[in-house]
């Protein structure tokens, strides 16, 4: 097994100086030669946004492309609880240290210790620059920001805009994106697809990309290319995720030799709104903290279709609180998941599906009145009276687990680079700081850690030291990419078969979600991997994409998208199957405690799975890169 | 309240349709049976769109993306109002049980003069984007900022200044001003900084080089019709367009 492509690139010296140290010793680059390097940043979320506007204060010329119409609709607008750092300001005991050993202990000890500690370190910077952006972040009456706490931390360490925390930090973000675009230092493209990666003698040099509007392909050249594209989560089509939200760029470029890492790390939120039925187009989620206050019950009898007035107390079954009586319904998220899970399919579900519970405010309300409640969480209750017409205030909630985030991702070293030398992979795109499981608050911590403070260190670095060829993008690399994405669109457009694109999609997300989803086993995962390819087949015969590829085409680019989540579901099913443990988001139901709780197998998969691609219809080989935990100890986590 | 059903209806929908942004629209009839109820707007479009990608038409196209009422993507005038009937709720939250068995619903693109059909109902509406470019930003290079808790800030301001940030940029505003007038989407960005310290030092400039900028693009001018901020799906108020005519009025000297 080669391992030579995975040196993880952790510099030496005590983890708490190796960043400082590391900044360091990177190479620079001259102010006045800065201007002749171009830097590619794919998408515009938090990740991409903070990376192209901060390469660009440097004096880069950076070009910044995403999908919707403008750069500030990335779907990291959507995160409402809030992001952590570790200032202390309510003086509770957090430190740098406290905020690295709780990520770490959270990711169940799968993520690299080093990248972790560098994100404690600057996610204080983030807040300071956040704040100097102009973001409203909550405050106390002596003006001061305030904080609260979010799962699995016993601090208060969460800096929050009232529910819309994501997206008063993208609309920063996004300010400063604009910020360079009037200074002409970044150039923006909206409505505008990357299908390819271009590689020049071994290196990310440029992107194929389709407009939308006209379908027409251009070429753009470059010294580096930035992917910040998000997470996979919509592989099973049902999830959190906004619609757009997709794995084909960091897919192509794992078919390029970006090894993928992690792919079955994908995270389940419990608090979601359950589907309604077989039109739901995607789910809804509510906040965790409502599980502050709401209590989580099902009926004891099975079937149990009677409305929840009649079902007397003792005919409730609290099933968190009874089974792990210290944490009740704060446990964290994937332990509410599967729990929920387990009493669904023991046929205790509520609702017309019969795949929900209920969250209980009854309780709450007559202990701290309607209106204290209604100050708490009155945004929430009304979202879900507008989705379900149900009244939260008298009836209980309804809810069920969704995908929600996927903690694998692109395989990158400590700068956040590649295999592919040159090409730069952040925010949830990439696999580093989450291990197995991510904490609340923490994605977006990671996408601004990652696009402020890591990529402007460390791509310079590599741009002072790649020596890269001249090159145009008449070079037969831009030709090739361009052709062969072209063929793959009028591909999909001549199979003119009797399936929509969603009807795969929804195929494929059923798989996903009954063998790849909450819980996994061998047996299950088996039959994903035979049904997966399967799906894939009958899509390349029968989908049906009407219209053409010269103007706005919503199908055809749906359709490049589900062809990748097909590919990706594959390998993260393998990556499941292979990865014979049970830590975080993975739970492998053969792997768990007397308890019923995860169990690792520290001595077995203590690594990171990197899968490299070898070739269309080729099995991909997984390479592994060992964690080694020098500053935490590994334990078993407990809630009970 | 009803709670979740199995009710289904019969819409008689009149959509606009436009093949790109030089071809001439016009309405088409559709009679879409077995709407669920429970189904979002947007989700009673895509039942629509599978049925005609299935008899070989071409799905209309619309923009969404979050269907969750923050990204600004989904847009619609729905029987005249922009986002529909429903107060303070984006298309993508509205529900098909907002509207009875066999009503007729009329579905057009947000118009104005800066927003150009792409097609059906997809708009381009950069116009916002140059606004926000036009000086929607605090002048901050990433690595220059001093402690966050150096400055305090007044609560009633912080709040202030979110309940502005909240604009969402869906351009309903505009599509719902007799006048196409950017005022309430322009108002929203210049009181948030205006509300804050850090914002105050680029205050002059921001104010007179955004208010330039919305004129140039072609939006028109308020006449106080107020339609913007009744149709506001995150109900910014129209005090910030006061609020930024004052500003408007401290940069001249
Ligand atoms: C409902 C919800 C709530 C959440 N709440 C929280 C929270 O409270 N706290 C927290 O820390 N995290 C939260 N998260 C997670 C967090 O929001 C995301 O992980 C994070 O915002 C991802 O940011 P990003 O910059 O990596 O990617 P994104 O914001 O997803 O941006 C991706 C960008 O890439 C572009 N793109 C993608 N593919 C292409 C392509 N091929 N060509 C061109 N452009 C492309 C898109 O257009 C977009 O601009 C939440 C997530 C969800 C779904
Ligand atoms: S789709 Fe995002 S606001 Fe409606």
């Amino acid at each position: 097994m080669t391992t030579s492509k995975l040196d993880s690139n952790v510099p030496s010296g005590p983890i708490q100086q190796k960043w400082d140290q590391h900044c360091f010793d990177m190479k620079l680059v001259n102010p006045s030669n800065r201007r002749k390097f171009n830097v590619i940043v794919v998408g515009t979320g938090l990740a991409g946004s903070s990376a192209a506007s901060s390469l660009a204060e440097q004096g880069y010329n950076v070009s910044a492309f995403c999908i919707q119409d403008s750069p500030r609709r990335a779907h990291s607008i959507a995160a409402q609880g809030g992001i952590n750092a570790a200032k202390n300001y309510p003086n509770d005991g957090d430190s740098i240290w406290r905020l690295f050993y709780d990520t770490v202990k959270g990711g169940d000890y799968r993520s690299r210790e080093a990248n972790v500690y560098r994100l404690a370190q600057v996610s204080n910077n983030i807040i300071d620059q956040c704040v100097a952006q102009g973001i409203p972040f909550a405050r106390d009456y002596g003006g001061m920001l305030a904080n609260r706490s979010f799962g699995g931390a016993q601090v208060s360490r969460t800096f929050y805009a009232r529910g819309q925390t994501g997206q008063q930090l993208l609309l920063g973000a996004y300010s400063g994106l604009m910020k360079e675009v009037s200074k002409g230092k970044i150039k923006l493209y909206t409505r505008c697809e990357m299908v390819e990666l271009v590689m020049i003698d071994g290196k990310a040099r440029g992107i194929i990309t389709r407009n939308v509007i006209n379908g027409k392909m251009e070429r753009h050249l470059a010294d580096a290319v930035i992917l910040a594209t998000g997470g996979y989560g919509n592989a099973y089509f049902l999830s959190t995720n906004a619609m757009a939200s997709n794995c084909s760029a960091a897919f192509r470029a794992y078919r390029k030799g970006a090894y993928f890492a992690n792919p079955c790390f994908t995270q389940i939120h419990p608090t979601c709104i359950p589907a309604a039925g077989d039109h739901q187009s995607k789910l809804t989620l509510m906040s965790e903290s409502l599980r502050n206050d709401g209590r989580i019950w099902v009926p004891k009898k099975e079937n149990d279709t009677r409305p929840v007035s009649q079902i007397s107390e003792e005919e409730r079954d609290y099933y968190l609180e009874r089974i792990y009586p210290s944490f009740g319904n704060l446990v964290p998220r994937d332990v509410a998941s599967r729990n929920a899970k387990n009493q669904c399919d023991a046929g205790r579900g509520v609702g017309p599906t019969g795949l929900s519970v209920y969250l209980d405010f009854r309780d709450a309300i007559k202990r701290d009145g309607v209106d204290t409640v209604k100050a708490k969480y009155g945004n929430l209750f009304d979202m879900y009276e507008r989705i379900t017409d149900e009244n939260p205030y008298k009836v209980p909630m309804r809810i069920f687990p969704a995908i929600h985030y996927t903690m694998g991702g692109s395989w990158v070293d400590y700068n956040l680079m590649s295999t592919i030398p040159g090409l730069f992979v952040l925010g949830e795109a990439n696999f580093s700081d989450h291990g197995a499981n991510r904490l609340g608050a923490s994605a977006l911590m990671q996408g601004l850690a990652d696009g402020y403070f890591v990529a402007p260190n460390t791509v310079p670095n590599y741009l002072a030291s790649a020596n890269l060829q001249e090159a145009t993008t008449g070079h037969e690399a831009f030709g090739e990419a361009e052709d062969s994405s072209k063929k793959t669109f009028d591909k999909l457009l001549n199979i003119n078969g009797k399936k929509t694109v969603d009807d795969f999609h929804k195929e494929l997300g059923k798989v996903m979600w009954e063998h790849v989803g909450m819980a996994r086993n061998e047996k299950g995962l088996k039959e994903a991997l035979k049904a997966i390819p399967k799906i894939k087949e009958e899509f390349w015969q029968n989908v049906k994409v009407p219209g053409q590829n010269n103007n706005v085409n919503l199908e055809l680019e749906k359709a490049g998208r589900v062809a990748d989540f097909i590919d990706l579901a594959e390998l993260m099913a393998l990556d499941a199957l292979k990865r014979k443990e049970s830590c975080g988001g993975h739970f492998r139901e053969e792997c768990q405690t007397k308890e019923n709780e995860a169990k690792r197998d520290d001595e077995k998969f203590c690594h990171v799975s990197a899968w490299e691609h070898k070739g269309e219809g080729k099995a991909p080989t997984l390479h592994k890169e060992n964690l080694v935990y020098k500053n935490v100890k590994l334990t078993q986590r407990s809630y009970k | 309240m009803g709670g979740l059903s199995d009710k289904k209806i019969t819409l008689n929908l009149k959509i606009w349709r436009q093949q790109d942004g030089i071809a001439d629209g016009k309405m088409v009839d559709y009679r879409l049976n077995d709407v669920k109820t429970d189904m979002s707007f947007l989700e009673m479009l895509d039942l629509l769109n599978e049925r005609l990608i299935r008899e070989g038409e071409d799905p209309i196209a619309f923009d969404h993306d979050c269907r969750e009422g923050i990204c600004g993507a989904c847009s619609l005038m729905i029987n005249g109002q922009a986002h529909g009937p429903e107060a303070e709720t984006t298309t993508c939250q509205l529900h098909v049980r907002k509207f009875k068995d066999e009503q007729t619903i009329v579905v057009g693109p947000f118009r104005a003069e800066a927003f150009g059909v792409h097609k059906d109902l997809m708009v381009d509406r950069s116009a916002l984007d140059a606004i926000v470019m036009a000086g929607g930003f605090i002048t901050v290079a990433t690595g220059n900022a001093p402690d966050a808790n150096a400055i305090a800030i007044r609560k009633e301001n912080a709040e202030l200044s979110m309940d502005a940030a909240q604009c969402i940029g869906c351009g309903a505003c505009i599509a719902s001003c007799p006048n196409a007038a950017a005022m309430l989407f322009t108002s929203a960005k210049v009181s948030q900084f205006a509300l804050l310290p850090q914002g105050k030092i680029e205050a002059r400039e921001r104010v007179r080089t955004m208010v330039e900028k919305m004129d140039d693009l072609g939006f028109g001018n308020c006449t106080n019709e107020q339609e913007c901020e009744a149709t506001c799906p995150k109900g910014i108020k129209i005090t910030n367009i006061a609020r930024m005519n004052r500003e408007f009025i401290k940069s001249l000297f």
